[in-house]
């Protein structure tokens, strides 16, 4: 074949059935992940060349149903509906046979083509569980393909079958669809007929399809319908409507629950046709390993194990990249000091641009690891069981134990953090989360804490950096209470979650998904955070010409001149000790000139200018000037830092703690600091997700004023407390 | 009897679920209908939620929502 043909492959599928392996299997590293077009699902899509066709393979969320409840289940059927996929793979967990198959007799409903990935069927096998696929393949009137996702197997065969699919014409086989109960059948024939009768050609569903969701008096359907059809389709919903009581009259239920119950009815059939299962009662691996993750007594003490040594491995071994990349970073500032000629430009280059985007791109080793831990935690399944342990906790708050997941991701980044609120149901639960998810000490301000810390508490930084941790954690549960009982009221979602087979990861997905995580952290490097540096060196750069308190130069030249009389007049065994002194002389001079130099600098204007507002807090203007720059992203505070306290030249790794302690910054201040840090607004990239998922301006103004009306309190409290029971 | 009334190890068969609109779908819609078979599997520590077992997977409830589904219980547990 010459002229290669386009074909669009959706993959539909509950969660945890294997959706994510196959489609990285199919897609490799060829995948693009952006959004659903109008809500913040993410989506993910891959192109492919295989057996001669451009094959398109949509990762479609996964979804139990397509009953439009979630933004997800939304996202999905629309996706099959408005765009019309030539083929929809359903991957099918062979071990979950019945509960996904509620999912694909909805999509059969649908009349789009069906294809059954049956997937882990030997793991279903091991189980007991036996699946007569010819058997389900025809009475489905759906083509079976076996896979085993993990072990990438059968997957070939599944693209064949979606080409072949894909070929034939659409009418060729008699579908074999739900049959509900001989009332609900009249129902939807009566509605059917009318629709065919009178808008047949104003709707762009078929026909059934469209009368079963009116019937279930879906609400997007619907409105969709009255939108297109006008006075006739105002005919057919009043019929609607008179069916739905007639129904609700005879069942004494809803009729879209008795379909429900039909459904169900109908796949408990074929489930009894095509499944044979040995053990009653299985004893499977995940349950043993669940009777200890989730034990009564020992199940929170192993949660807040794996916590700590997530944080643990993230940091201690997380060191050892640092050292390299710090080194690096020195190097490539040394080498450009040397061949790029003495300028403004150098000065831009090396200070604003190497010196700026170095001091944040160490802490890349921190995140990956972190995001990799996440993802661990995410693909063996212990996630939901987190959510599970915590839900009565959450549910304190207010808000579903799934909640936790973001709010644990948000010790990583924000930006993911508050990302991956989507996954909540209810908005009130979405924007609650969002709201304190910034309590949670992200990853960047860790690097603040460990300068200032390591600085002011040597030994007991880490007691101390652990502290602020719960300090975030505890702040989060007060605010989250707080606004579940004034601004959010409401009732709780709903917690019905499955929870998922322990799985062995697979390094594959792993590496995935840390990297399309630290990809944002690395984006933000490259953007924002390089902008950043920039302005904050420029600030602190100009004014170029300052007006000195004390002429320097001069000063130098009579500490040089009356240095060299002294050596000259001196014996030899002086001499060298003379040279030492007259070096320290000038070298203090030096110091005291930069450190007006920033004083009078823009930034260091600015800085004194707000210091008002720091002082109670035991923050100098310094302090000031840095926290204003950690708007950008927190990590920028060291780097202003750095700059302020113009440690002389990157290759003196102790300069800034040296510089610090002569600061007259207090352990103290430091820990005031800290807290300011831990709290107060959320930097940039954060604040602009903050706005795009809550897709509100008011709840991401709420959100800044609130953090930093806490950050403030918190830190005058901690500041003028401890002042009063005497720390200094 | 209450699902949210059955102890770890009880087995029931659904014979109702109430509740309002949402909930009660989503709850049908991961497959405790009439006439299926759930297994207390476990309590939470903080004995919220509950852990079942039904249709061959496992799947979690908060004790308020359980309340909603009416059982009959067809097997003492042991715990």
């Amino acid at each position: 074949m010459t002229d290669k043909k386009t074909i669009t492959i959706a993959l539909a599928g509950n969660p945890n059935s294997g959706k994510t392996t196959i489609f990285n299997n199919i897609t490799g590293t060829r995948q693009k992940v952006g959004n659903w077009p109008g809500v913040t699902v993410e989506k993910k899509e891959g192109l492919i060349r295989k057996f001669g066709y451009d094959l398109k393979i949509v990762d479609l969320p996964g979804t139990y149903s397509l009953t439009p409840f979630s933004i997800e289940e939304i996202v999905a059927r629309d996706f099959v509906l408005e765009e019309s996929p030539d083929v929809i793979i359903d991957i099918i967990d062979a071990s979950n046979l019945e509960r996904s198959l509620y999912l694909a007799t909805q999509l059969r409903e649908i009349d789009s083509k069906v294809l059954f990935a049956l997937n882990m069927a030997d793991v279903a096998r091991s189980n007991g569980t036996k699946i007569d696929a010819e058997m389900l393949s025809d009475l489905l009137a759906v083509p079976v393909v076996f896979t085993v996702g993990n072990k990438n197997e059968g997957i070939d065969n599944l693209l064949q079958e979606a080409i072949r699919l894909a070929e034939t014409s659409p009418e060729e086989k008699e579908k074999r669809n739900v049959k509900y109960n001989k009332d609900i059948e009249n129902a939807i024939s009566k509605i059917q007929n009318l629709i065919e009768e009178k808008v047949k050609e104003k709707i762009n569903y078929k026909s059934r399809w469209t009368a079963i969701k009116l019937l279930e008096d879906d609400k997007i359907v619907k409105e969709r319908f009255a939108g297109k059809t006008g006075v006739a389709g105002e005919e057919i919903l009043e019929e609607t409507r008179t069916l739905r009581t007639y129904l609700l009259n005879h069942f004494d239920e809803d009729a879209e629950i008795v379909m429900t119950d039909d459904r169900f009815g109908f796949i408990a059939g074929i489930i009894k046709e095509v499944q044979t299962t040995t053990a009653r009662e299985r004893i499977d691996f995940s349950r043993n390993i669940d009777l200890v993750l989730t034990n009564r007594f020992i199940g929170f003490p192993i949660f807040i194990f794996f916590i700590w040594a997530m944080f643990q491995l993230t940091f201690t071994l997380g060191a050892y990249p640092m050292d390299w990349i710090e080194s690096g970073v020195n190097l490539i500032s040394l080498f450009a000091g040397n061949i790029v000629p003495e300028s403004l430009l150098k000065d831009l280059l090396i200070d604003g641009i190497i010196g700026g985007v170095g001091s944040v791109i160490v802490f890349l080793p921190n995140i990956l690891i972190l995001f990799f831990c996440i993802a661990l935690l995410e693909d063996t399944g212990y996630m939901a069981r987190a959510a599970f342990l915590m839900d009565k906790i959450m549910h304190l708050i207010g808000l579903h134990g799934k909640s936790f997941i973001p709010m644990l991701m948000g010790f990583g980044c924000n930006v993911p953090a508050i990302m991956a609120t989507r996954t909540l149901e209810s908005e009130k639960d979405r924007i609650l989360t969002i709201l304190i998810t910034p309590f949670m000490s992200c990853s960047a301000k860790l690097p603040v804490y460990i300068v200032l810390a390591g600085t002011f508490f040597t030994a007991k930084a880490g007691n101390v950096i652990f502290s602020l941790y719960l300090l975030g954690i505890v702040l989060s549960i007060l605010s989250g209470r707080l606004f579940r009982s004034t601004l959010l009221k409401g009732v709780d979602a709903p917690f019905v979650m499955e929870l998922p087979p322990y799985r062995v990861p697979m390094l594959k997905s792993l590496m995935i998904h840390m990297w399309d995580r630290s990809k944002m952290f690395l984006k933000k490097m490259g953007g924002v955070i390089l902008v950043g540096s920039v302005i904050v060196w420029a600030l602190s750069a100009f004014p170029k010409n300052i007006e000195y308190s004390v002429d320097y130069s001069f000063a130098m030249n009579r500490v040089n001149e009356s240095f060299n009389m002294k050596i000259a007049a001196a014996g030899d065994e002086d001499k060298d000790a003379l040279k030492k002194e007259r070096i320290a002389a000038i070298i203090g001079l030096q110091k005291a000139m930069n450190a007006e130099k920033t004083e009078k600098s823009y930034m260091g204007r600015i800085g004194k200018g707000i210091s008002p507002v720091f002082e109670p807090l035991g923050i100098d203007w310094r302090g000031s000037v840095s926290l204003l720059t950690g708007f950008f992203a927190k990590e920028i505070v060291v780097s202003t830092l750095g700059v302020l306290y113009s440690t002389e030249g990157p290759d003196d790794k102790d300069a800034l703690k040296k510089a610090l302690r002569s600061s007259g910054m207090t352990p103290l201040s430091a820990l005031s600091m800290m807290v300011f840090v831990l709290l107060y607004l959320p930097c940039l990239a954060a604040i602009l997700m903050i706005k795009k998922e809550t897709a509100s301006f008011k709840w991401t103004a709420f959100s800044i004023i609130y953090t930093t009306s806490v950050a403030w309190i918190v830190a005058f409290c901690v500041f003028q407390g401890g002042k009063l029971l005497g720390f200094s | 009897m209450l699902l949210s009334e059955m102890k770890q190890g009880d087995k029931g068969i659904v014979i109702r679920v109430a509740g309002n609109g949402a909930l009660r779908r989503r709850i049908l819609e991961m497959g405790i209908v009439k006439g299926t078979e759930v297994f207390v599997e476990k309590y939470a520590p903080l004995k919220d939620p509950i852990e079942l077992i039904l249709k061959g997977y496992h799947l979690s409830l908060r004790v308020e929502e359980a309340a909603q589904i009416t059982v009959e219980k067809s097997r003492q547990g042991t715990g």
